[in-house]
């Protein structure tokens, strides 16, 4: 069998790269979202926020500086071809990517390295969050964003059981974003994933926050799950910065799995308007 | 529309302020979140004294990115309040005028705020880029070793914010979503 060898400079170098990038510049998707929440918002406050919003966004991508001063917990989803052989450590590369991005472009250090006694910062914004799956092929490819800790804070998992159906999965999706309310920053993305096991499901729900916001469930039944559940989320009326209006969020990702015959976990994972990701391929 | 504001701000300015007012501040803040609230909030609990004077100041929950050369400082935007609510009565009563942040607040915070004739400002969350540029200067003030965390003063020019709680203890978080809510809902 033939393997391509890439070195680890060349990971080290694409990961900061996505850091840097994810950070300075929102995607398309959520720009494009916010400029039509500005049209469409009710309040007149929630019009000014968003315009706000808009401006920050354009100041940091012109100066290239963080568009929020939380550059978030480094998460990557990597899905790693078969046929591809790294001349190194590829996590030691991945976490290099990571320190000279927060090092090198002036984000914010945000990681402690133990959570209840210590929770003395690790100064180089590592270690990352590294989700990895092995696929057939011969490239990387690497979907990367900073996770902020104001809306992740937000999130919530149950384990619900069949008999749920879907009007329960939809009610404690809702009942999640409604004790969230003006904490996460809105306009929220709401990230959901349902199935697998516990950590699964939480897993696809990240992995939801970094699809686009303007996609849809390739199952036309979740589609319309995400389109119901966004509608009743702006019926809330928390609004741009919680402040009222008529957009808390600017849409609903669902990813599901395969679970057990007993279960149905949900898992629901909130990120704010800046809702940073980036993607290559190597 | 917008009032403009001198800091240190006085009673009489607190006293016109009302929820939903948007609001420039000039003059100096103090920053401080989870961390140094609470070592605060420990010295204060064994009757030490504070390494910072809170009387008549405000203080801006935010955690700044570092600042790029040529800038006085990074992206500072506000972080979430809530998690302030523990320390923010003990500070208030000690003389604290007020909080800049972001999100609601607990009722034991809103009663202090409405004992001490103080005041709750909102920054909008996720706005670093923008707010920075109202903010002039700053100046380590303590616990360096916190990083990010540290308390600094900042000299700020019409730094934008929003009456969130004012002095009689009215709520934007509580009244503003309630007129965009719709019925219907699940
Ligand atoms: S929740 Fe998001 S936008 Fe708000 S402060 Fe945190 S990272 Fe920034």
């Amino acid at each position: 069998m033939e393997y391509r060898t890439i070195s680890a400079g060349t990971i080290t170098a694409a990961v900061k790269r996505l850091f840097l990038d994810c950070n300075y510049y929102i995607g398309g998707d959520i720009l494009a979202a916010l400029k039509n929440a500005r049209e469409q918002e009710a309040s007149p406050v929630g019009r000014s926020v968003l315009g706000q919003i808009l401006e920050n966004d354009a100041i940091a991508a012109e100066e290239q500086i963080p568009l929020c001063q939380d550059t978030g917990m480094a998460v990557l989803f990597v899905e790693y071809g078969d046929k591809v052989c790294v001349d190194g450590d590829f996590e030691e590369a991945v976490t290099e990517g990571v320190r000279q991005a927060y090092r090198d472009g002036y984000l914010r250090k945000s990681v402690v390295s133990d959570p209840v006694f210590d929770r003395v910062n690790t100064k180089d914004n590592t270690p990352a969050i590294i989700h990895t799956k092995i696929v057939s092929g011969s490239t990387i490819k690497i979907t990367a964003g900073g996770k902020g800790f104001g809306s992740e804070n937000m999130s919530a998992i149950k384990m619900l059981t069949p008999s749920y159906g879907a009007e329960g999965v939809k009610q404690f999706i809702l009942d999640t974003v409604f004790a969230a309310g003006p904490n996460p920053c809105p306009p929220i993305v709401v990230g959901v994933g349902i199935g697998g096991t516990f950590e699964r499901a939480a897993q696809l729900a990240k992995k939801a926050t970094f699809r686009p916001v303007d996609s849809e469930n390739p199952d036309p039944r979740y589609a319309e799950m995400e389109r119901e559940l966004l509608t009743q989320i702006n019926m809330m009326g928390f609004g741009p910065a919680g402040l009222g209006g008529s957009t808390t969020a600017l849409g609903v990702n669902i990813e599901t799995a395969p679970t057990h015959i007993a279960g149905m976990p949900v898992a629901v994972n909130i990120c704010c308007h800046a809702a940073r990701h980036a993607s290559t391929e190597i | 529309m917008t009032k403009k504001i001198t800091l240190p701000i006085t009673d009489e300015a607190i006293q016109d302020l009302k929820a939903g007012d948007s609001v420039l501040l000039t003059g100096t803040i103090l920053t401080g979140r989870d961390a140094a609230h609470k070592r605060l909030y420990e010295l204060l609990e064994q009757g030490k004294e504070l390494p910072v004077d809170l009387k008549g100041e405000l203080i801006y929950y935010v955690g700044p990115a570092p600042a790029k050369p040529g800038y006085a400082v990074g992206p500072a935007g506000p972080t979430s309040s809530y998690r302030m609510d523990k320390y923010a009565p003990a500070l208030m009563d000690l003389g604290l005028k007020g909080m800049i942040g972001k999100g609601a607040r607990s009722q034991a915070v809103i009663d202090a705020i409405v004992r001490n004739h103080g005041v709750y400002f909102a920054a909008i969350g996720g706005a670093a880029a923008l707010i920075a540029k109202s903010i002039k200067k700053e100046e380590l003030l303590c616990y360096e070793d916190l990083g990010t965390e540290a308390v600094r003063r900042y000299t700020v020019e019409d730094f934008p914010c929003i009456v969130a709680v004012d002095a009689q203890g009215n709520n934007v978080y509580e009244t503003e979503p309630l007129k965009y809510r719709k019925k219907g809902l699940i």
